[in-house]
Formats: C-alpha cells, sequence, structure tokens
C-alpha cells in the first residue's frame, strides 16, 4: 500500500526507515536520497536487487547492511534478473501455497547504477522487461563509473571529462551523445517509464508509487548527482540538480504505456545550460573559447529535445 | 497441483528426456533457462510438461545463458526449488555466476550436457566445459548414461539441498552419446521421486518478510578468505552427504551409485581412470582383453568430480597387483598435463606402490572412442608394467590424424 501523504518532507523522509543512514556512499552523494524515497513511498515489503557499483558497495559490506528489507546482489549486470527470478519464485509459491505469509503485500525493485543500466547490463534489462515481469527497475544515473573511479559510460554526456575519456590539448572530453535510454525502454512497451529527479523529491516519489502500483514491467531513470566525478562540493547537490532540470538537461516526464508522455515538470525560469555546466569541474574545459562550439551543441542539443517532449506531449504519441 | 505423468516401468528415454523427467518429477519451483545444443531438448521437454500441466512452477525463458543463472541465483534465494540445464559456450556465459550461485551457498541443479567449448566451434560432446566448472565451486555428478542421466538428478536435489550442505550441484552427461541416445530407462513413480527427494526447506529466504536478509554482500580482505574457507569445507564435508543419499537411493531402487566407480580393480595389473560415456567403452574393452588374452584390466571413474574423490581415488589404486595407470582426459589440456592425470596422480602419490601414471588425450569434440582403441591404450600400459617405466611420452593423444604428438618422458626408466 502506498503512502498517501507527501506533501511534508520531514514526515515523508522519516516515514518507513527502511534503508539505514550508515552507509559509505560519499557525502552529498543523491542515491541515498533516492533510494530512501523510494523506501518511504509505499508500506509494502520489498525485494529489492542492486547492481554492483556505488550503491552496492556501500550498502552491503559484510557483517553490516544498510538494507532492512530483502536484499539480494549477483554482479554487476544482473539485478533485474535477480530480482525477477524472485518475482517469478513468488509467483510459484503464491501458486503452490509454501508463502509464509501469501497475503503480504510485496513489490520487486532492481536499482543499478548508469554503468550497469546503459552499458553492461542492457540485455538483462532488455530480457527482463520483454518477459513482463511484474517489478520496478530503477537506474541511479550519475552518467559515469563513478565506483571504479570516474571512466565513461553510455550515459555520459557529451563534452563531460572522465578518466577514459578525458578533456585535453587535443580533446574536449566525451565525443558521443548520451544514449537516449527512456526511449529505448517505453520501446520494450513498458506500462510506464518515467525521468525523474530527486529535487523534484514529490513528482519523484509519486512516480515512484505509481510505478510500483502499475502491474508489469517499470523503469525510471533518474537523476544522481555525484559530487565526486562531477566535482561540485557536496552540500550543493540538491542545487546542482535544480540546474539540471531547470536547464532541461535532464527533463521530468512519464511515457505510459509506450506512447503517453507527460512532462512532469516545467520549468518557470528555463535556464542556459552554461549555467548548469559551469557549476561543475568536469565541464570546466567547455569554457574555453575553442570548445565554445561544444556547449552550443548541448545548449542546441537540449531545445530539440524540449521541442519534441512538448510536441509528444500535445501528441499524445 | 500438477497432474501425474503416466509412465510405463521401463521408458525408451535418452539422456535428455531422461533429465527433464527427473526436473518434472522434482517438481522443481523456478526454471530459467536458455536453449543450448546439445542440451536443449531438456528445456523442450520441460516447456511440454509446463504446456500440458505436469508442473505447476514458474518456466522463465531468459534471454541468454548468464541470465538464466542469475535468473536462477534471485529464485533460490526466494526460497524454492531451483534448476536449468546448459551447455559448452552457454556454460562458458554462465561461468561468472556460476561461482556467485555456490558463494551464495544456493542449492541450484544444473544439468550439464557435456560439449566441446570453441574455438573452432563444435557442438560434439568432449569433458571442456564439465572442466571449466572445476572451480567453481559446485559439487559435479557425472552420469555415463540415459539412466543415470535420470537418477543423479534426483540424488542432485536431495545432496544440495541438504541442510549440512546447501551447495548447487551439476549433473553432467556426454553430449549425444548420452543426451541423444535412446536406451531402457527405468524411472520411479512421481510420488516416490518426489517423496526421495523431499520438500524444499527455504533458509534465509527473501519471501521470509519478518526476517529482512542480505543477500550478496561484499567482503575484502577481512573476511573474504574466512568465506571462501568455509565454503570449501562445506563441499569437502558433503562427501558424507553424497554418500548417504546414493545409499538411501539403493535402498529405493537397487541402483548403486558410489563417488568413484570401480571396475575390476581387485586384482588388476593395469587400470585406466576416465569419465562420462566412455567408462562403458573401457569397461567393455577391459572384459574382452581379460577373456581374450588374460590381461588384468581394471576401471576407475570418478563418479563425483567436485568434490574430488582424493581418498577414494587413492583407495581404488592402492593395491599389490596395480603397476601402470592411463587417466584419460576428454578436454583440450591447454598447455598443461590433462586435468584428471593432475589430480589422480596426486592421489596415487599417496598410495604405497606409487603405479606408473601416464595421460592420454582423446575424443576432443566429439572424435569417436571405441573398444580397439581403448584395448590398444591397455595393452600399452602392460608395457609400461613390464618395463618399469612409461615407454612412450607421458602425454599422448588418441585418434589423432596427423604426425604423432607427444610431452615430457619420464626418468624413472
Amino acid at each position: 500500500m502506498a503512502i498517501t501523504s507527501i506533501k511534508n518532507l520531514k514526515e515523508f523522509s522519516t516515514n518507513n526507515d527502511r534503508f539505514e543512514g550508515a552507509h559509505l556512499l560519499c557525502p552529498g552523494c543523491a542515491h541515498s536520497m533516492i533510494v530512501r524515497e523510494l523506501m518511504n513511498c509505499t508500506d509494502d515489503n520489498l525485494v529489492i536487487s542492486s547492481n554492483t557499483g556505488c550503491l552496492e558497495v556501500s550498502t552491503a559490506v559484510y557483517p553490516y547492511t544498510s538494507w532492512d528489507t530483502s536484499w539480494i546482489h549477483i554482479g554487476f549486470e544482473n539485478s533485474a534478473t535477480a530480482v525477477t527470478g524472485a518475482e517469478a519464485m513468488y509467483k510459484a509459491r503464491k501458486r503452490k501455497g509454501t508463502l509464509k505469509d501469501p497475503d503480504a503485500p510485496v513489490k520487486f525493485v532492481a536499482f543499478g547504477g548508469d554503468g550497469s543500466t546503459y552499458d553492461i547490463g542492457f540485455q538483462w534489462l532488455s530480457g527482463a522487461m520483454e518477459r513482463g515481469h511484474d517489478f520496478t527497475y530503477i537506474c541511479l544515473d550519475n552518467e559515469n563509473y563513478a565506483n571504479t573511479g570516474g571512466q565513461r559510460s553510455s550515459a555520459t554526456p557529451i563534452g563531460a571529462h572522465t578518466s577514459t575519456a578525458q578533456a585535453g590539448t587535443h580533446s574536449y572530453g566525451k565525443k558521443q551523445k548520451k544514449k537516449d535510454i527512456v526511449s529505448i525502454m517505453a520501446a520494450h512497451g513498458s506500462p510506464y517509464v518515467a525521468q525523474l529527479a530527486p529535487n523534484k523529491w514529490k513528482s519523484m516519489a509519486k512516480g515512484f508509487q505509481k510505478a510500483l502500483e502499475t502491474e508489469g514491467p517499470c523503469f525510471i531513470n533518474t537523476v544522481s548527482a555525484c559530487t565526486t566525478e562531477w566535482k561540485f562540493d557536496p552540500k550543493d547537490t540538491i542545487h546542482v540538480t535544480d540546474l539540471a532540470t531547470d536547464s532541461l538537461m535532464f527533463p521530468i516526464y512519464e511515457i505510459i504505456d509506450g506512447h503517453e508522455l507527460n512532462i512532469l515538470y516545467r520549468p518557470k525560469n528555463i535556464i542556459k545550460v552554461e549555467d548548469y555546466l559551469g557549476a561543475q569541474g568536469r565541464y570546466k574545459h567547455l569554457f574555453k573559447p575553442e570548445n565554445k562550439h561544444v556547449i552550443e551543441r548541448i545548449q542546441s542539443d537540449i531545445d530539440k529535445n524540449w521541442t519534441m517532449l512538448q510536441r509528444r506531449e500535445e501528441a499524445k504519441i | 497441483m500438477a497432474n501425474e505423468y503416466e509412465l510405463n516401468d521401463v521408458e525408451v528415454w535418452d539422456g535428455n528426456f531422461a533429465a527433464s523427467q527427473a526436473l518434472r518429477q522434482a517438481q522443481v519451483d523456478v526454471v530459467a533457462a536458455y536453449p543450448i545444443t546439445p542440451s536443449t531438448p531438456i528445456v523442450e521437454g520441460y516447456g511440454g510438461y509446463v504446456a500440458n500441466g505436469y508442473v505447476d512452477g514458474e518456466f522463465v525463458m531468459v534471454e541468454s545463458e548468464h541470465a538464466a543463472m542469475s535468473g536462477c541465483i534471485g529464485a533460490s534465494a526466494a526460497g524454492g526449488r531451483v534448476a536449468t540445464a546448459t551447455s559448452s559456450q552457454g556454460f562458458a556465459l554462465m561461468a561468472e555466476v556460476l561461482y556467485q550461485a555456490s558463494g551464495m551457498r544456493l542449492p541450484i541443479v544444473l544439468t550439464v550436457v557435456n560439449r566441446a567449448l570453441a574455438s573452432p566451434l563444435n557442438v560434439r560432446g568432449d569433458h571442456s566445459d564439465m572442466y571449466l566448472g572445476r572451480d567453481s565451486g559446485w559439487i559435479q555428478i557425472d552420469a555415463f548414461n540415459a539412466q543415470e542421466a535420470y537418477d543423479l538428478p534426483l540424488c542432485a536435489f536431495k545432496i544440495g539441498e541438504h541442510l549440512d550442505v546447501r551447495l548447487p550441484v551439476m549433473v553432467h552427461q556426454d553430449g549425444f552419446t548420452t543426451s541423444h541416445k535412446a536406451q531402457n530407462v527405468y524411472p520411479m513413480k512421481d510420488q516416490i521421486a518426489y517423496n526421495f527427494i523431499g520438500k524444499f526447506v527455504p533458509v534465509d529466504e527473501m519471501l521470509d518478510f519478518t526476517r529482512p536478509v542480505t543477500h550478496g554482500a561484499q567482503t575484502e580482505e577481512d573476511w573474504h578468505y574466512e568465506h571462501k574457507a568455509k565454503q570449501h569445507k562445506a563441499l569437502m564435508d558433503s562427501r558424507t552427504v553424497i554418500d548417504d543419499v546414493f545409499a538411501k537411493f539403493k535402498e529405493l531402487t537397487g541402483r548403486e551409485y558410489k563417488r568413484v566407480e570401480t571396475y575390476m580393480m581387485e586384482d588388476a595389473e593395469v587400470a585406466l581412470v576416465l569419465l562420462g560415456s566412455s567408462v562403458e567403452t573401457a569397461v567393455l574393452a577391459a572384459k574382452q582383453l581379460r577373456d581374450e588374452e588374460g590381461i588384468k584390466v581394471g576401471i576407475v571413474a570418478p563418479r563425483c568430480l567436485r568434490p574430488f574423490p582424493y581418498d577414494l581415488i587413492r583407495d581404488a589404486l592402492d593395491t599389490t597387483s596395480l603397476k601402470a595407470v592411463c587417466c584419460l582426459d576428454k578436454s583440450a589440456p591447454g598447455g598443461a598435463m590433462g586435468a584428471l592425470f593432475n589430480e589422480v596422480s596426486a592421489a596415487a602419490y599417496t598410495t604405497k606402490a606409487r603405479p606408473l601414471m601416464s595421460n592420454y588425450i582423446y575424443g576432443l569434440g566429439g572424435r569417436d572412442f571405441a573398444v580397439d582403441e581403448a584395448k590398444r591404450i591397455m595393452k600399452e600400459q602392460v608395457a609400461h608394467a613390464n618395463a618399469g617405466h612409461i615407454t612412450t611420452d607421458i602425454q599422448q593423444f588418441s585418434g589423432l590424424r596427423g604426425p604423432k604428438l607427444g610431452f615430457f618422458q619420464t626418468r624413472r626408466g
């Protein structure tokens, strides 16, 4: 059953505390905010899986665990498969009458970083979506392999500096565009797909609730600002995320049944992407004169994408 | 409730169908699988049971073998009986998660239909995939024919799920020679087979919400070593449970299995050690040589590859009559002596008489291994025994075309 009152952040944040604060995530990491929102937005029992990554290595180091709920980690690529295996077992045992409490409500949730979601676990995620299990996959998208020290992933935006796509005298950082994972997941025919951000916590909690309540495989891409690799002060996580959503670098929207697109947040004042890029060390080199064209390209891509999202919303396609 | 399957006292099944029937009778809760030659008919057979109400578990056809084992791990951690099947490249793709399954102590049963590993691509049977699993922390049991391909998965559930064991179990059979060869198989009635295995007892299950559990935690240098040592101990200690399950199975069916099968070893002067369907070929050759030429040949076949039966191999080779032993490895040795040779030689070194040890690589990619060739190798052992040392290269190749290939010579001559 979902928590109905998500008006008061203080109240909401202390509700149903199943993710212990004593974890090893960096100060200012958005992962824990997103995970707590997920766990706070429902009273149902949770079976959670995590891919290898920052979240996993920071929350289940033997003999400790941050998870006061059923939790499993197998490898870098297979959290979707792990949790859907558990979901299949739930269905089998419910049918056979071997569950200890057959009436206990339960939701199945998989977490993965962008490396495991966009890259190494892409096939496992796609397979689980196609099979139609009743689960929700949440990508904690910090746009790089942060757990291993900040290498490029296919979620890294063009122009960002990473340790394997470096900015230098002959390079402006990553050359390729970010993969559009939300469209790809919507194209699977998923009943509910969304891109959400922890600064817009009410829409995030509602989106999570919608995904959990929707039968079938749901996917949510969440923006998880990375203080360590994006290079900003840990106290500025929400500020940087505000700049991300208000510049429309990360538009907040949902797609229902693979086609019905709804924009969930329209910035009153859309800011220039320069303001977002300038707040992070990973884009510092873009402000050199020779890299000006990259910022122009990013802004142009954002403008086109925002136009596309609005047209799709109007057309309901 | 699943429908009962009408079975005759004797059925004509190939190894694949025999294995799928065992999975059906075990009333597996979740089968997560992906097809691959030559194990595909196990999964297809199971699909038939699902479609016709003979099982009421979940059948999850995933997008790769890696996902198959990943799904099995998630399902097993959720507290039920789990099984799957694979071969060769699929087994290799699973390799990462095989280690996870054993490290997480999840009693999954994997029926492996042995097939060569590419490259070059080859669908025929050899033991490359079985050998790839040697260090994965799974119990590995080897079926030599279709009857055993039915019997041993039933035993595997009972062994792996035993609360003193809690380890995943592979049951191997040879691709095509066993998997696709129809033979007489004596099945048990459904209820008898199920009762033999017993109900699944969940341990630390993810679906008991009164007691949240964390599966697959991280350990670094402070705890990893202890964890792996305990896992090794569990494997080693499973020997007594395996023996006990085999004893119970014999009581029920009259069919006897041992962790090491021995044939005519009591007075044997030379012996072959080998695995899989070739064991029957070797036993036949040994009987013929005894009848035809009075050569006292014995056969040793490790039924259980893991935990490796070091003690029982030693016991089998620790006779006063035995002079020369040849270990036959059906896997590309990749720059080493055959793995079976290495492990059996280590056990033989602890015997009083220390027989002469030599190694043949054979049967790669399904190359035939016939009775005449087995006899030739046996006679070669007699020559070693008479000379008192290995008279050929220590590692040789059976049935290989082109120039003779061999490596290393003894200094005992």
